[in-house]
């Protein structure tokens, strides 16, 4: 048994119906009957039209739908809605509609019979196109056109063994019962595969959803999973089943603001992430994811803007008081506001329109403002996984996303709404503090994964030219100080500067005149040296010519007396002694 | 189930009308069920209707398109073409009465009970 396990892996249908693949692992067991089970209009004939249509479509399958409860023209009208012409893929024998139709007020049971008739038509319509594909809907019907049920479960049970004889996959609708999965107790016969579809309201808002019961030899997602139905028919969103494999890029964009742009190392936000804005009511969330949408019109890029709280007109409006100007991007066509109240639906209905229209539109950067108003619609850990699909699914279209986040007053600033910080690659807070008598906005980067980046807080200011990031001013505390304190402790620090400058100029002056004052006493004394030396000089040439004079002299009459010039010598070196 | 106040031995009232009864017989095979069927119906119009039926007899096993314009599915099936309105009756109409009330050759027990 276990020699070569590839024989065992089983073979697999893909339904084509997005996501159900990826819950499934690749689709419905092949060759086998599938059970769709849920209760009245929870979107099990579609399921399974959808099934055989994109079967016949996009996997060459063609395929029977028996219908027991619509005619074949009422299913052709219904599904033309959808988008699908039954009766042109009927033509091309792609498809083949029965419709197998039960009164009982017509029929009158006598003795023994069987469901050959079925079968046999079936097996008509099965071997007509050479179907792979068959729909049973809903085979309960029979219950209620047939009174023997000793029959009948015989006849399904011999029904169910045959499709998996003929090698067709099936799928067989059922309705919900009371406490079992469906009413006949269907799930009994069909133990393959069992889909659940459900429809319930919460909160006044009716989602559907769709659960894996059972997949015979097949691993499967197990959780419940919202899908919807709307004009392209189902969609279903596996929210957990999106593996984190996204490339990540190093290409960067600017967030629109300069100077925003430098605190992140000068070039902004990195491509293809996520970006969370949050703050307080009026603090500038919209006005910063503004700058963002023009900076990627200006670089010619799409933008998709989904807004939650104002129209797309009253968001152009108000831009343009601080100076930007969305609309000429609107009018290009390259940037598309898409304005709705949060709570015109559920949230998997936002989660499929949100993809839908980012398919449909392919824009680089996408803005949702705000996504707190999501936290309405769903149990904080619904929006949470909301959040986590929306922004991989963001991150593999290789989308930047910018979604602002409102705080409510009195939280913790840290604490967003959602609980999605987490999940984001950059986190800009914005506040709003109060001192004296206003208030002024402050803006900090709490995160920039993979980015050095500024960790100053920095005030800015709304101006007629946008956003704009003060200098950094902290005080001589190191304390930020913001708005008019900050102009007041900046005029009186220039104040200050003056008085110190005037003071140091004073006693520069005085210091030169000091200077002055002592060169010219240096001036005065040495003058007074001067006259002094030139005194004492004119002195000591007259001692020295007298003294010359009185020696010659003595000389001159020594010469004279012919006196002994010994006693002369000896006379004037007792003069010198003296 | 099977309660029968009888109106009396109801021997039909040879229908409405002198009409010819046009009845079809829609089997799958020759199976011990279609066999006994035929030969139910054969002996139920023989008495009941003598002279004014035809039966045509269609096996669904050679002629698998024609199940779906009577909207067959179960075999036997007995349709009475007619006089309309077009009545059906399956099984191998071993049971007499339930035959003749589906045919409308007496009234239903329960209308008159």
């Amino acid at each position: 048994m276990n020699h070569e396990p590839r024989n065992l892996v089983l073979a697999k249908s893909p339904t084509g119906i997005q996501g159900l693949d990826e819950l499934t692992g690749g689709g419905l067991p092949k060759g086998r009957p599938t059970l769709l089970c849920g209760s009245a209009g929870c979107g099990k004939t579609l399921l399974a039209m959808e099934f055989l249509v994109r079967g016949a479509v996009e996997s060459g399958e063609p395929g029977v739908f028996m219908a027991f409860e619509e005619n074949t023209g009422e299913l052709a009208t219904n599904f033309a809605s959808l988008g699908h012409d039954l009766k042109a893929l009927a033509a091309q024998k792609k498809l083949v509609l029965e419709w197998v139709h039960i009164e009982r007020a017509e029929i009158e049971e006598t003795g023994e019979y069987d469901l050959e008739g079925l079968f046999i038509r079936l097996g008509q319509a099965i071997d007509s196109i050479g179907a792979k594909r068959v729909v049973l809907d809903t085979v309960e019907a029979l219950f209620s056109g047939l009174s023997n049920t000793a029959i009948l479960r015989a006849e399904l049970r011999r029904l169910f063994r045959w499709l998996k004889d003929k090698g067709v996959t099936a799928i067989i609708t059922g309705e919900r019962g009371e406490s079992s999965l469906t009413r006949y107790g269907l799930e009994e016969y069909v133990a393959d595969c069992v889909i659940l579809l459900d429809h319930r309201v919460e909160g006044q808002m009716a989602t559907r959803r769709l659960r894996i019961v059972k997949y015979r030899g097949s691993t499967h997602g197990t959780s419940e999973y919202p899908f919807l139905i709307d004009a392209g028919g189902i969609s279903i969103l596996p929210i957990t089943s999106m593996g984190l494999t996204h490339e990540a890029g190093t290409e960067r964009v600017s967030s629109g603001v300069s100077r925003l742009d430098a605190m992140m190392g000068g070039k902004g936000y990195y491509c293809a992430s996520s970006v969370l804005v949050s703050g307080t009511a009026g603090s500038g969330k919209t006005s910063l994811a503004a700058h963002f949408a023009h900076a990627a019109a200006a670089r010619g890029e799409r933008c998709l803007w989904f807004a939650f709280e104002e129209s797309a007109n009253q968001i152009i409006r108000n831009m343009r008081s601080i100076g930007i100007d969305l609309a000429p991007a609107v009018r290009r066509g390259t940037l598309r506001i898409q304005a709705e109240r949060p709570t015109i639906c559920g949230l998997e209905m936002h989660l499929v329109t949100i993809h839908k229209l980012v398919n449909q539109f392919r824009p680089q950067v996408v803005i949702i403002d705000p996504v707190s108003n999501f936290a309405t619609l769903g149990s904080e850990a619904q929006v949470k996984a909301m959040m986590t699909r929306l922004i991989d699914f963001f991150k593999i279209q290789k989308i930047t996303a910018l979604v602002t986040s409102l705080t409510a007053g009195g939280t913790l600033l840290d604490d967003t709404e959602i609980g999605v910080s987490s999940l984001m690659d950059a986190w800009l807070l914005l506040r709003d503090v109060q001192n004296g008598a206003e208030r002024n906005r402050l803006l900090h980067l709490v995160k920039s994964r993979g980015m050095a980046h500024s960790n100053q807080v920095r005030e800015f200011l709304l101006t007629d030219h946008g956003v704009e990031l003060r200098d950094v001013y902290a005080g001589p505390s190191g304390v930020l100080l913001t708005g008019s304190a900050r102009d007041a402790l900046q005029a009186h620090e220039k104040a200050q500067t003056l008085v110190h400058r005037q003071e140091t100029e004073g006693k520069k002056r005085e210091l030169t005149r000091k200077r002055e004052a002592v060169d010219a006493q240096i001036a005065v004394l040495r003058a007074e040296f001067e006259v002094e030396q030139a005194e004492a000089n004119k002195t000591i040439a007259q001692d020295e010519t007298s003294a010359g004079v009185l020696a010659g002299d003595r000389v001159e009459m020594g010469r004279l007396r012919q006196s002994d010039t010994g006693a002369v010598r000896k006379a004037t070196k007792r003069k010198e002694i003296h | 189930m099977n309660a029968k106040p009888r109106a009396g031995p109801a021997r039909a009232p040879r229908a409405q009308s002198a009409d010819i009864w046009n009845l079809r017989l829609y089997v799958a095979g020759q199976t011990p069920k279609s066999l006994a069927a035929f030969a139910n119906l054969k002996r139920l119009c023989e008495d009941h209707l003598k002279g004014h039926y035809t039966i045509e007899v269609i096996d669904l096993a050679e002629n698998p398109r024609l199940a779906k314009d009577d909207q067959i599915l179960a075999v036997p099936t007995l349709v009475r073409k007619l006089p309309q309105p077009v009545r059906k009756i399956i099984g191998d109409l071993s049971n007499t009465e339930h035959v003749l009330v589906g045919l409308d050759l007496i009234p239903a027990p329960s209308a008159t009970a």
